[in-house]
């Protein structure tokens, strides 16, 4: 089974720990990975936004990159959504061959949760993170993609983590893409109420599987000091007995270098 | 009546979405009696939703009908119109509000009266009915008690089901004891603000309305072309008072609103309260077929209402949109409409369905619209949330980003230059992906300077447009890492180091 990696565009320049974390959980798992340097964006911010035709390019050049792989692996639900269930619609578009290719290539593409459990048929990745953790359902995995209980299977899998309950948890955060910043004081009010759940929930961490979603809870939360950290399912799957603790880099925000191994420490020493 | 007729207030002139949302979003009261209301409502219908097992195939069907009507819909529309006026009603083809008000306000007059009662209705408040009337003399009462909230506090109404769910009962009583007297019978003497007395009194009020009246102007959820029977579905009775107790009886029926059969009738009923109330069966379902000498109104009106729909009609995304039953399952589980309320859409038709209906019936796939307008399809998280609500699957996220797609590229809403560039040059960055590793270095570079790898409050003018002032606002951001992903597994060969 020949296997790439979409990292995507977010991840590869704001989170390229996440990237990582991926590689190792499937090396651990025995399976190597190419990641093919052509690929850039699934489209998702240009379709949505309404710029359709401007998605086109960049349809293609998805379609280019991971044709002749037998599954593409995505740590992220919204994008892995974009390629799934939209890319037919902007391949429609420009017509030619591009619906084709997106026939071909997109029902190959699958979500990092899916990829594991459904393909690899693996829910324990061997993984240890002794932390308690609320698992934020993301809209695009929830209800697009119907990953249903697929992460927390690996969540509750992982030794020494405590899965909590999040209140509300299926309730969108907030982000929405360019609705963050078009109706920023909305999506704000959004990702405060999710930040109040997390802070109800008790948990020392809140996970989910997209960082587009985590980077605008865990800027609210780094705002707002409220010292708990946000993590992505990829980062938390990656640690082991050899690498126990959550990466420390920016104040509640997951994130990608000054990897500090050793002790969990309190949220005070990330304010 | 001694009271002058009151010109009741209207969405024209509202601000965008985002403006209009911000103001909303500063009333903590109107946000916690919306929360509460929506989290009520939400929870009686995934109760009663549950207990139907075949609700998904309800749901089919349900879809599958409405596609049938409206792709028949100039044939059932004829099929209908005969079988009202032999069952003795009167038809009237309205193409737009001002013809329909116009055919009212003929009715009413020609009756000789200056009053009417109303059943809450979708379709009279779309047409601004009451302002028509009011304009030629005449009075209209709403007997919803809703309704008659949002009309007695000179307010708008911000659901469709619920139209003062951003209400809560203290402030209810306060207009009850401030307005009725004004209008009609006061409140009484040492009015609580019990759900009970509330409606008690709401009920002395309307009650020498109901027997006073010569006319009725109702709306309808359901029309049947067979027997030309129309239906009125509701919680209160006061819609039968007022289908019942008139001489004559004025409907305004949206023409989408046609099921071909009674049978069909039968998954709209189980759709319908179950999805807007959370109620297994509403405590009120009336219908009617033309007039029965004798018994009830002596005449009955039947205006066919388009006002756009044909439009809507024509547009093979956004047509499904037209399948709206106006349950509000959609509105009561949005998180955008929970925290904005529903005067923020500048429309009688608020949350997710508000948000693709009223751009379409305002015409935005055929000619440029204001920036209110173009504001509403992107009035969403495209979360989702409302799709999986819907009882006739509206799929109201694609409707949403086709709508965008008109706004952006058929260039049908307010150029913003700043956005267009910004999206052009990602997409040129994305072109190539030297260029994206490019950039990236430059922002791994420039991050060398971002203290504890966090960019928090960015000094800027309080009110700096665009993006970055707008993410900065409330929001901490990732200062980008040293090193991309593409440049880490070219400089590790796959992360060999692992």
């Amino acid at each position: 089974m020949r296997l790439a990696l979409f990292i995507t565009c977010f991840n590869d320049t704001l989170f390229p720990e996440t990237g990582a974390s991926v590689v190792r959980v499937l090396r651990r798992l025995g399976h190597e990975v190419e990641f093919p340097y052509d690929q850039v964006c699934c489209g998702q911010m240009h379709f949505n936004s309404g710029y359709r035709r401007d998605a086109v390019p960049l349809v293609r050049s998805f379609v280019e990159a991971f044709e002749g792989y037998d599954a593409v692996i995505v740590p992220s639900g919204s994008c892995t959504a974009m390629v799934r269930e939209h890319s037919a619609t902007v391949a429609r578009t420009a017509g030619g061959t591009l619906p084709e290719g997106v026939a071909r290539v997109a029902p190959k593409v699958y979500e990092l949760s899916e990829f594991l459990v459904d393909v690899l048929g693996v829910t324990d990745v061997g993984a240890y993170f002794p932390h308690s953790v609320a698992y934020h359902p993301t809209c695009h995995s929830l209800r697009m993609l119907r990953v249903g209980d697929r992460p927390t299977r690996l969540l509750r899998a992982v030794r020494g983590l405590t899965l909590v309950d999040l209140p509300r948890a299926e309730e969108c955060c907030g982000f929405g893409g360019t609705f963050a910043v078009k109706n920023a004081p909305t999506s704000a009010a959004m990702g405060d109420d999710k930040v109040s759940a997390v802070l109800e929930s008790g948990a020392q961490v809140l996970c989910a599987g997209d960082n587009s979603c985590l980077t605008h809870i865990g800027g609210l939360v780094s705002r707002q000091h409220a010292g708990v950290r946000v993590l992505h399912l990829a980062d938390i799957l990656a640690r082991t007995d050899a690498l126990p603790d959550v990466p420390v880099y920016r104040p509640g925000l997951p994130g990608a270098s000054d990897l500090v191994v050793g002790h969990a420490p309190g949220p005070e020493a990330t304010r | 009546m001694t009271a002058a007729v009151r010109r009741e207030p209207t969405f024209v002139g509202m601000p965008p979405f985002p403006e209009a949302a911000e103001a909303e979003l500063a009333n903590p009261v109107q946000r916690a009696n919306l929360r509460a209301a929506t989290h009520t409502i939400r929870a009686k219908r995934d109760a009663v939703v549950a207990e139907l097992p075949d609700w998904e195939l309800l749901r089919r069907a349900g879809e599958a009908i409405k596609d049938d009507v409206l792709a028949r819909l100039p044939g059932l529309l004829e099929h209908l119109e005969a079988a009202v006026r032999a069952a003795g009603g009167v038809v009237h083809w309205a193409r737009d509000a001002a013809e329909a008000n116009a055919i009212v306000v003929d009715i009413v007059r020609a009756e000789g009266v200056d009053e009417v009662v109303k059943v809450k209705s979708m379709a009279t408040e779309e047409i601004e009915l009451n302002n028509a009337l009011a304009e030629a003399g005449i009075h209209a009462w709403e007997t919803d008690l809703a309704q008659l909230i949002v009309q007695l506090g000179d307010d708008l109404p911000s659901h469709i089901v619920v139209p003062a769910i951003h209400r809560n009962r203290a402030q209810i009583r306060e207009i009850f004891v401030r307005e009725m007297g004004r209008v009609g019978r006061p409140a009484p003497e040492r009015l609580s603000d019990e759900p009970a007395a509330l409606a008690a009194a709401a009920r002395l009020h309307l009650r020498e309305k109901f027997l006073r009246a010569k006319v009725a102007v109702s709306g309808a959820n359901f029309a049947i072309a067979d027997t030309g029977t129309v239906c009125v579905v509701e919680s209160e009775g006061n819609g039968r008072m007022c289908l019942t107790l008139p001489e004559t009886l004025i409907t305004v029926l949206g023409v989408e609103k046609l099921l071909p059969t009674w049978g069909d009738l039968e998954v709209f009923l189980q759709l319908l309260p179950r999805s807007a109330t959370g109620e297994r069966m509403n405590p009120y379902t009336s219908m009617w077929t033309g007039i029965t000498p004798g018994d009830g109104p002596r005449e009955f009106h039947l205006i066919l209402l388009d006002n756009g729909r044909s439009d809507v009609l024509s547009d093979p995304v956004g047509r499904q949109a037209l399948r709206c039953i106006r349950c509000a399952a959609c509105l009561n589980v949005c998180p955008v409409y929970e925290r904005t309320g529903g005067h923020a859409y500048g429309s009688v038709y608020p949350g997710p369905i508000g948000a693709i209906l009223t751009p379409q019936l305002r015409g935005i796939a055929r000619h440029p619209v204001d920036a209110q307008t173009a504001s509403l399809p992107f009035a969403s998280s495209l979360c989702g949330a409302c799709f999986d609500a819907c009882p006739v699957r509206i799929d109201i996220p694609e409707v949403l980003v086709h709508l965008r797609a008109q706004v952006v590229d058929g260039g049908r809403g307010p150029h913003d230059r700043a956005e267009d560039a910004g999206m052009k040059t990602l997409r040129w960055m994305f072109e190539k992906p030297w260029r994206i590793g490019f950039a990236q270095h430059v922002a791994g570079v420039g991050a060398h300077f971002v203290r504890h790898g966090v960019i928090g409050r960015v000094p800027l003018p309080k009110r700096v447009s665009g993006p970055v002032g707008a993410w900065f606002a409330d929001r901490d951001a990732p200062a980008p890492p040293a090193e991309s992903f593409r440049s880490w597994y070219k400089r590790t060969e796959g992360g060999r180091e692992l």
